[in-house]
């Protein structure tokens, strides 16, 4: 008796859960992967086939700008990175105990506004007629208005921007756990900033330095907003692609499959990033 | 003397001016819209003519204030309608779930939470354009067999608020689910010896104890909802959420400082949200 009320409400509880990913998620992407598979031959006619992806394969505009998104995210990784860690370690490490909050707080100010207005900021910045290329020309540093828009190099630094967040968090996570006498005694062996750096801090923060890779890696491989706006029409970014073909062409199957080859490549590429590393998805992800 | 500081006076001044630095990097954009919103002129740039509030409250042409802005107004409403289903919704379910993973054992649990991570993995456009797909192939399937057409199933509001439930699930979820670890269970124990009923207990003690999570999670959901772009972009139909009809206007148009008033309202709105979520979730004396 108690045991058949046991399953009911185990049931009963596990049933949202269900509909939820079954209906939302395995079976969407379920149907995408086998409408990536469909070949369109008329109209209401359909072959079972790979030419979507001999489309992908065959035009190199599409590898290329699949190549180029995740280039330019593993640069973004690597810089989101670069620029993350010292503040990350100010926060966690030389901050007073009091500003910690305030100062991790701030960092998450630009989060709730929404990637338009960040985007929109940048432009109202950085365009000819922005505030830089004003401040530039007032300083006398160059003589005309400058174009800093439509470029990689923006689109980089609006990227890094949106993700950046992303990074710090999870890094100021576990080196709050970090206990200043490991510093300590690697300077007392002999070690100096670097080699304490090397052998002792990153092997350390390497589960928040993973988890942030691959959080920022995703949402940089996924953006869509700030490559299209902050550089322009021809940013080319793979997103970029795949609503062109949803919904500017209205063609299903191969955007389908662009969608099936991106999210195997990112997958693919965090799958390696945690193989590397000995992480597992549940204990990087879900913690931030 | 703190070791993990660098140790000469020149390094530790410039680590600070780095950081400081970032700091105004974060802010820069930000303060940039929010600035030509209070400008009187025509386009978001300099020259700086002077502060004026008709990008807000303007009713004559040009200068058209956000709050006479007939469609903004629509995207406003739209958004606010979408945010409190999806983050409603989501909070039910994740509340569900965080009991599911929390305090029941099943077969594949380990497999089903792994199932339960992969939403906030898989990029917001994907998963739009698969929901997309799918309904419009359920939809396709109903009206082939019974010459019902379902409109629900085509892009429009409804299909954004089941886009974005399907990620937002996950985060309500992680956030429900980290408070109830913290449940101790012999204040339940206590309650049904005493001899309330599992109902009973349930609302008035784990509810209770979980309430600050739900609220907070709600905060989070609305505030994830109202910004997201990428996955209502796949799903949106003619009624448009605030972000896409900005964006509409953004791209047709080209950018008017009525978009940075918007802005401002936004970075307003989300901070006061986000400073309630903090005031929510911080832990009471009485608690």
């Amino acid at each position: 008796m108690a045991r058949d009320a046991g399953r009911l409400s185990l049931f009963l509880l596990m049933a949202p859960f269900l509909l939820w990913i079954g209906l939302l998620i395995v079976l969407p992407q379920l149907g995408m992967v086998g409408i990536s598979f469909r070949e369109k031959l008329g109209p209401g006619e359909y072959a079972v086939g790979v030419a979507n992806y001999a489309a992908f394969f065959g035009e190199p505009i599409y590898w290329n700008t699949l190549l180029r998104t995740a280039v330019m995210s593993v640069l973004v990784t690597l810089v989101t990175l670069l620029i993350g860690f010292p503040v990350a370690w100010y926060i966690a490490k030389i901050a007073p105990p009091q500003a910690k909050g305030g100062l991790l707080l701030l960092c998450l100010v630009p989060l709730w506004v929404s990637d338009l207005v960040r985007a929109f900021g940048w432009i109202v910045l950085l365009r000819e007629s922005g505030l830089v290329s004003g401040f530039l020309q007032w300083a006398g540093l160059v003589s005309g208005p400058v174009e800093l828009l439509y470029n990689d190099a923006t689109v980089v630094v609006g990227l890094v921007y949106t993700v950046v967040l992303f990074m710090i968090v999870p890094l100021v996570s576990t080196l709050d756990g970090m206990d200043d006498s490991l510093l300590e005694a690697g300077y007392n062996l002999g070690g100096n900033r670097f080699t304490v750096l090397r052998r002792i801090v990153i092997p350390y923060a390497m589960p928040g330095i993973v988890a942030g890779c691959i959080i920022v890696f995703m949402l940089t491989a996924g953006a869509y907003l700030t490559p299209v706006l902050l550089g322009g029409k021809n940013s080319s970014w793979f997103t970029q692609q795949i609503y062109n073909q949803f919904i500017t062409r209205y063609n299903w199957e191969v955007g389908s499959a662009f969608g099936v080859l991106l999210l195997v490549f990112t997958s693919f590429v965090v799958w390696v990033g945690l193989r590397l590393t000995g992480q597992s998805l549940a204990s990087t992800v879900a913690k931030s | 003397m703190n070791v993990a500081e660098p140790q000469s006076p020149l390094t530790r001044w410039l680590y600070r001016a780095y950081v400081a630095a970032f700091f105004l990097f974060l802010a820069a954009p930000l303060a940039a819209a929010a600035m030509f919103a209070f400008n009187d002129s025509l386009f978001p740039a300099l020259p700086w003519n002077g502060f004026t509030l008709a990008w807000f409250f303007g009713s004559e042409r040009p200068k058209i204030g956000m709050f006479h802005d007939r469609r903004l107004l629509q995207g406003l409403l739209n958004s606010f309608i979408v945010g409190v289903v999806v983050s409603g919704l989501s909070v039910a379910v994740g509340t569900c779930n965080a009991f599911l993973f929390e305090r029941r054992d099943f077969p594949f649990k380990a497999a089903l939470y792994l199932l339960m991570i992969v939403p906030l993995v898989i990029p917001g456009v994907i998963l739009g354009v698969s929901i997309l797909v799918f309904a419009s192939f359920i939809a396709n399937g109903i009206e082939a067999a019974t010459g019902i057409g379902l409109d629900v199933l085509r892009p429009g509001l409804f299909l954004v608020v089941l886009g974005q439930f399907s990620f937002l699930a996950t985060i309500t979820t992680l956030i429900i689910a980290a408070r109830l670890r913290k449940f101790d269970v012999s204040l339940e124990e206590a309650a049904l010896n005493l001899g309330a009923s599992r109902a009973r207990v349930l609302a008035t003690i784990t509810l209770r104890f979980l309430a600050p999570a739900m609220v907070a999670a709600f905060i989070v959901g609305f505030l994830v909802s109202f910004e997201n772009f990428n996955t209502t972009l796949m799903l949106v139909g003619s009624d448009a959420p605030l972000t896409i009809t900005m964006y509409d206007r953004m791209v047709k148009v080209g950018a008017t400082p009525v978009l940075n008033a918007v802005s401002v309202f936004l970075m307003l709105g989300s901070g006061l949200l986000a400073l309630v979520s903090i005031v929510v979730q911080r832990p009471r004396k009485d608690a």
